[in-house]
């Protein structure tokens, strides 16, 4: 090793360090004993004991696991295609060079900016069954609502409908993207007689391929967590009928109210294990489909 | 060029229509929470939907003026009449106005066939159709008198927007909680007792409005100070230093950003359980002071594209490395290093899953568990008041939103092309 590669690999280590050891105590550590925990008893209160597979055997006879991995899975799938394409379709209109763009922008960004807490109490507020905004805007169209929250049916599409509200930051990426896409590309494609439609099939899409992904996995990193709402929306409860109870926040009464911190890292790691086999799918799957050439 | 723009451009015309919809569906939300934390208890969820926030003004005989609810109607107009001769003479009677006129008072007789009865009676009140009660704004000044409700005609009434502020008082009232903390308010240190976020000069319920802001602040401030510059370091290390660490670590450091935080969270809470840092505001920021993979991420993106040769000049003239750091990357770096600073602190201030498994004293809640506490004690009724609490935890994030737009726009369109 010359004298420089010493010293680099000194400085390296030296600016690093900081985000060295943030890394092994609050990332590498804690994920090393959520693998222990989850073959363990473990209340808090007292040592963890070690009990083998037991937490995962029981993980898959537990009814809850799957009930809240179904309402996951849906809200997540509802949640991600719904945003997507609301995002691509505000981007591709304010792309259009439209007058008041700025305008526009802010509108939709704004209520991405929603603090979860205040967005959930303000939802529950619009989705009233019986004074809901929602349901007296519906009312004028002569349609009577449902019940929303309070009905097993309707409660994740409008939990669902609020994560679209907030589909401005996606938005906001998608637009970025958009303006990326070369002109020469258009102009070619316009000389050669192609339609609007043709061009957002032919040119716009694949260039914005790599965007549409990173908010596709984005969202659904976040779908999968999504626990705020439904905590706040249903008291932690996930009613009605369990119907809103999210993986997470079956996750969070099993730990913070049952005190089985050891089965609830269990299911910590099946979701880590959902989460990560989902993104290497995708990866896999939309590799075909996407055009990072630029 | 020979292209025809007109034909290409078409969507350009057609565009506001489908965006003027979707604005008017994304701000309606947005509007809703404003007018509803403006609107008096009797406004709240009127079918249909009252837009803007009504007062209804009462006039008194002694001249007091009193806001009320809106105008009831419990039936139609009676009078109230005692007959001056007769078998009843004396006793009053509720009759319809069509039956009293000139001081003479028709009453049926016994049976439909029967003679009508005419009598002298002398009118003793009037009794309107509708009812009014006093509101809740302004219960508190009107104690004087006993009576809370008043048959009225509605054209006593006069009724005209007023958007009632009072609620955001009522709201910071209501975030407050009781606490066990027996240390000096700020009301009775400033020594005025009534400010309304010090809830009532009671000194048993000191943990208020205030404190809760104070600890989201602090949590925000101490964090964006530990993220920037922890996050700066590591992202030179991993863009301006040729090290055998450099590519594995980045990698790394993409990588920890697919970590779920549920599966930390339990390891965490153990580990600051052991610690002594639950109920204290500690695990909110001391891990942000050894940096966040997002924030290493878009700063290294932001240190590559800033030329070699200027450092390469700074090392020749005898500067360190961290000479080099702080004099030359970290100016050049501001927007980017505002942009790590902007989000974070949106973060915390938006956090809700830490503050709610790490802090367990009414004393450290941050604005957002605060809000959440006061939601799931209401049990959902006071919506005016939840209104008031939710813009109170929206309005700074949206005010930091039009002074730092550029920043934010910015930050958020670069996670993406370079993602």
């Amino acid at each position: 090793m010359t004298p420089l590669e010493k010293r680099n690999l000194k400085l390296g280590l030296l600016f690093c360090a900081p985000w060295l050891i943030g890394i092994g105590t609050f990332l590498l550590y804690p994920i090393a004993s959520a693998l222990i925990y989850a073959l363990c008893d473990y209340s808090v209160l007292l040592p963890p004991v070690y009990i083998g597979t037991e937490n995962y055997r029981e993980l898959f006879t537990d009814p809850l696991v799957y009930k809240s991995l179904w309402n996951t899975v849906v809200y997540a799938t509802g949640s991600v295609l719904l945003s997507t394409l609301v995002s691509l379709s505000l981007a591709l209109l304010l792309n259009t060079k439209v007058q008041g763009l700025a305008f526009y922008r802010t509108v939709f960004f704004l209520p991405s900016l929603m603090p979860v807490v205040a967005g959930s109490v303000l939802f529950m507020w619009l989705f009233n069954g019986q004074s809901g905004l929602i349901n007296a805007f519906l009312a004028t169209l002569g349609v009577s609502g449902p019940a929303w929250l309070a009905d097993p049916r309707f409660a994740k599409l409008a939990m669902i409908l609020m994560a679209t509200w907030g589909s401005g930051h996606a938005m906001v990426i998608v637009l970025a993207g958009l303006q990326d896409v070369p002109m020469a590309l258009h102009e070619a494609a316009i000389i050669d007689g192609a339609t609007y439609w043709d061009r957002l099939w032919h040119v716009t899409l694949p260039m914005l391929s790599p965007v549409l992904y990173f908010n596709v996995i984005m969202g659904l990193i976040g779908g999968f967590q999504a626990f705020t709402q439904a905590f706040i929306m249903t008291d932690a409860t996930g009613s009605p009928e369990r119907s809103t109870l999210f993986f997470v926040l079956h996750l969070f009464n099993v730990a913070f109210q049952d005190l089985r911190m050891g089965y609830a890292c269990a299911l910590a790691c099946v979701l880590f294990l959902i989460i990560l086999s989902l993104t290497w799918v995708l990866t896999k799957v939309s590799a075909r489909f996407i055009v990072y050439d630029r | 060029m020979t292209v025809n723009r007109r034909r290409a451009d078409w969507p350009r015309a057609f565009a506001h229509v489908p965006l003027g919809i979707l604005a008017m569906a994304f701000l309606t939300p947005l509007v809703w929470l404003v007018v509803s934390s403006l609107q008096p208890r009797e406004q709240i969820g009127k079918v249909p939907p009252e837009w803007l926030p009504r007062g209804y003004e009462l006039t008194l005989a002694t001249g007091e003026r009193l806001w009320v609810t809106p105008p009831e109607r419990v039936g139609t107009e009676r009078v109230l009449v005692a007959p001056l001769a007769g078998p009843k003479s004396g006793i009053p009677v509720l009759v319809s106005p069509r039956d009293f006129s000139n001081g003479e008072l028709r009453l049926a007789g016994p049976s439909p066939t029967s003679v009508q009865q005419r009598l002298p009676a002398k009118l003793i009140q009037r009794v309107p159709g509708y009812f009014v009660s006093v509101s809740e704004s302004s219960a508190a000044n009107y104690a004087s008198q006993a009576a809370r409700r008043f048959y009225v005609d509605p054209r006593q009434i006069s009724s005209r927007i007023r958007p009632l502020f009072a609620n955001y008082e009522q709201a910071i009232l209501a975030l407050s909680t009781d606490a066990h903390d027996k240390s000096i308010s700020l009301g009775t240190l400033l020594g005025k007792s009534r400010l309304p976020w010090t809830s009532r000069g009671d000194t048993s319920r000191t943990v208020t409005f205030l404190s809760y802001l104070a600890n989201t602040l602090t949590v925000a401030l101490l964090g964006v100070l530990g993220t920037v510059f922890s996050s700066a370091l590591a992202a030179y290390g991993l863009s301006r230093i040729d090290w055998p660490g450099q590519k594995p670590l980045f990698a790394i450091t993409l990588a920890t950003m697919m970590v779920p935080f549920p599966v930390l969270m339990i390891p965490l809470y153990s580990l600051f359980r052991s610690l002594g840092w639950l109920g204290t505001l500690a695990p909110l920021w001391v891990p942000a002071c050894f940096g966040g993979a997002f924030n290493i991420f878009l700063l290294r993106q932001f240190f590559a594209t800033i030329p070699r040769e200027l450092s390469e000049a700074a090392r020749l003239d005898g500067a360190s490395e961290i000479a080099i750091f702080f004099r030359i990357i970290l100016p050049l770096a501001k927007p980017v290093l505002a942009t790590v600073a902007l989000f974070h602190f949106l973060y915390v201030w938006n956090d809700f899953l830490g503050p709610l498994i790490f802090l367990t004293d009414p004393d450290t809640f941050t604005m957002a568990l605060g809000l959440q506490q006061y939601q799931s004690q209401s049990g959902g009724s006071e919506w005016q008041f939840l209104m008031a609490a939710s813009v109170l935890l929206v309005a700074p994030v949206v005010a930091l939103f039009f002074v730092t737009q550029k920043t934010f726009i910015r930050g958020i369109a670069t996670t993406g092309i370079k993602g």
